[in-house]
């Protein structure tokens, strides 16, 4: 292993929907916005990783940014794409071998996107016949658990969903930009108990693009505020509850991000107390409160007193999901975990405008997850 | 005339009381659900027909068709996970419950339900687990 990897630009499309522009075009229009903030040229990138979930090779945008013989690796990674980009790429750098890279992520799912069929997962036809094929039906159950063994309530829910919106509303990358009070979100329709409809993210569209540099290449720009100091991606191990199980062993395990936060926080040489910001898979709103536990922030039921005292609010003192997570920015695959990097950066550089955290922050933490059990955990620091 | 049929072969038996069909691997004893199709280091088992409720939810808004192939018009239906001792945890439908009866570690019994009725009248029948008779209200 050569230096430490920086990250020296960020880019985004805003989330969201928008009308007329492919998810390539928001991967590329985040790429040349990467570009300007690093102060580089695409001639100077001399390697790339990047991905979507369902719109298409990212390798492709070299015809639009320029055919400058780069070497381009596509990531096709479900929800970890973003994450596992972003390792690639880092891990190059890391190896002494080159100097400057882009991880890029995009997507554009149309409205009611991901609606899998049983056969590409294994499963036999009757799984989906009798109405078990839904990926909220094992958010919910993870999460009804988690809350009967735990003591979690669900005003604890809906306030992870109040708190997403009002920092959404701050965010201008995010998608949903108007605060929802705790009555409505409380008051919306159940979808899947104890879930109700302000509790999810939507399918999304949006692009990220992140530019790394070696040591030396982020000393000669000047850039040296982001320091990546763990990338960390981890697989499901034995025992863990993922969606799509007709049946699960007696004998349960941790989850994936478990195990990737340890390995995360052993890199980089640091515990979840020296962290000043974290990004959450928010997928629903007790995912995020069941990953404080699961990355190490808390103890399993702590969440319900450190929520109801505003502790991961952005004036809290482990503020989360400071961009409204993908409650307020919807979840577009490919992009959705560099967003939460790209978001720790302007954290960082303390560039975060009506959403910056008021305390000063040295150390940021994000986490992705997604199915079939994949979690990525990245750590900057300034 | 109508006939009755299960949504599909070898999930469960239909003797009295019926059995859900597993799989035991043959090395390892590892209890799996359903039994593989066409994999022989899995010999077939019958499951435990009690166990204990471990999670649940309420599927409120109808799923998206296909694959789902449920009942016209759609009804609210309960699923969850049982526990069956000394085997697995299996995620089925829920039946014969008040949703806000539901609770963890609730006593479920095996029970094969109506699905849906196809159009030349054949009742199509799964599996479901409901609360056990002494839980039953």
């Amino acid at each position: 292993m050569s230096g430490d990897a920086y990250i020296v630009g960020i880019g985004i499309h805003p989330f969201g929907r928008t009308a007329g522009r492919t998810g390539l075009q928001q991967g590329e229009f985040a790429a040349r916005a990467a570009l300007a903030d690093a102060g580089v040229e695409w001639r100077d990138i001399q390697l790339a990783y990047g991905g979507s979930d369902a719109s298409g090779n990212a390798d492709t945008m070299v015809a639009q940014l320029g055919l400058t013989s780069l070497p381009f690796v596509n990531v096709k990674n479900g929800c970890a794409t973003g994450g596992s980009a972003l390792f690639g790429v880092y891990s190059a750098i890391r190896s002494g071998a080159f100097d400057l890279g882009m991880a890029v992520g995009f997507d554009k799912h149309p409205r009611g996107a991901f609606d899998p069929k049983p056969s590409d997962w294994g499963l036999p036809d009757w799984y989906g016949e009798v109405g078990l094929m839904l990926t909220t039906q094992f958010f919910a159950m993870k999460l009804r658990r988690y809350m009967d063994l735990n003591g979690i309530s669900e005003l604890t829910l809906a306030r992870v969903a109040a708190k997403a919106f009002e920092n959404g509303a701050r965010a201008e990358h995010a998608w949903r930009r108007t605060p929802v009070d705790l009555e409505t979100i409380l008051d919306s329709a159940m979808l899947n108990d104890p879930l109700r409809k302000y509790m999810f993210c939507s399918p999304a569209e949006g692009g990220v693009a992140l530019i790394l540099a070696s040591e030396t290449k982020a000393r000669a720009l000047g850039r040296t505020g982001a320091r990546i100091r763990a990338v960390a991606v981890r697989t499901r191990p034995a025992g863990s509850f993922e969606v799509f199980a007709p049946a699960l062993t007696l004998e349960r395990g941790p989850s994936p991000t478990v195990i990737a936060s340890r390995a995360a926080f052993e890199m980089a040489g640091v515990g979840p107390e020296d962290i000043d910001v974290a990004q959450l898979q928010d997928t629903e709103s007790g995912a995020e409160i069941m990953h404080m536990a699961e990355n190490g922030f808390c103890a399993d039921g702590d969440q319900e007193s450190w929520i109801a005292d505003g502790r991961t609010r952005l004036d809290g003192s482990l503020p989360v999901n400071t961009d409204g997570g993908c409650l307020a920015c919807g979840e577009p695959i490919g992009a959705s975990g560099l967003r939460q990097v790209y978001e720790n950066v302007v954290q960082l550089r303390g560039a975060g405008g009506a959403r910056q955290v008021p305390k000063p922050v040295r150390t940021a933490y994000s986490h992705v997850y997604g199915a079939p059990g994949v979690s990525g955990v990245v750590i900057l620091q300034r | 005339m109508s006939s009755t049929r299960p949504i599909a072969p070898g999930i469960y038996t239909d003797d009295d009381p019926p059995h859900l069909i597993g799989g035991r691997h043959c090395d390892s004893g590892k209890i799996v659900f359903p039994l593989p199709a066409d994999d022989e280091q899995y010999a077939p088992i019958a499951l435990p027909t009690r166990g204990q409720l471990w999670s649940w939810t309420v599927q409120r808004f109808p799923p998206k068709s296909p694959p789902y192939a449920g009942a016209e018009p759609f009804e609210p239906f309960a699923v969850g996970y049982v526990e069956l001792p000394g085997a697995l945890i299996v995620e089925s439908r829920l039946a014969d419950v008040a949703f806000d009866a539901l609770r963890i570690g609730l006593p479920m019994d095996l029970a094969i339900v109506p699905l849906r009725t196809d159009p030349d009248g054949t009742t199509v029948t799964t599996f479901a687990f409901r609360p056990a008779r002494e839980a039953r209200t």
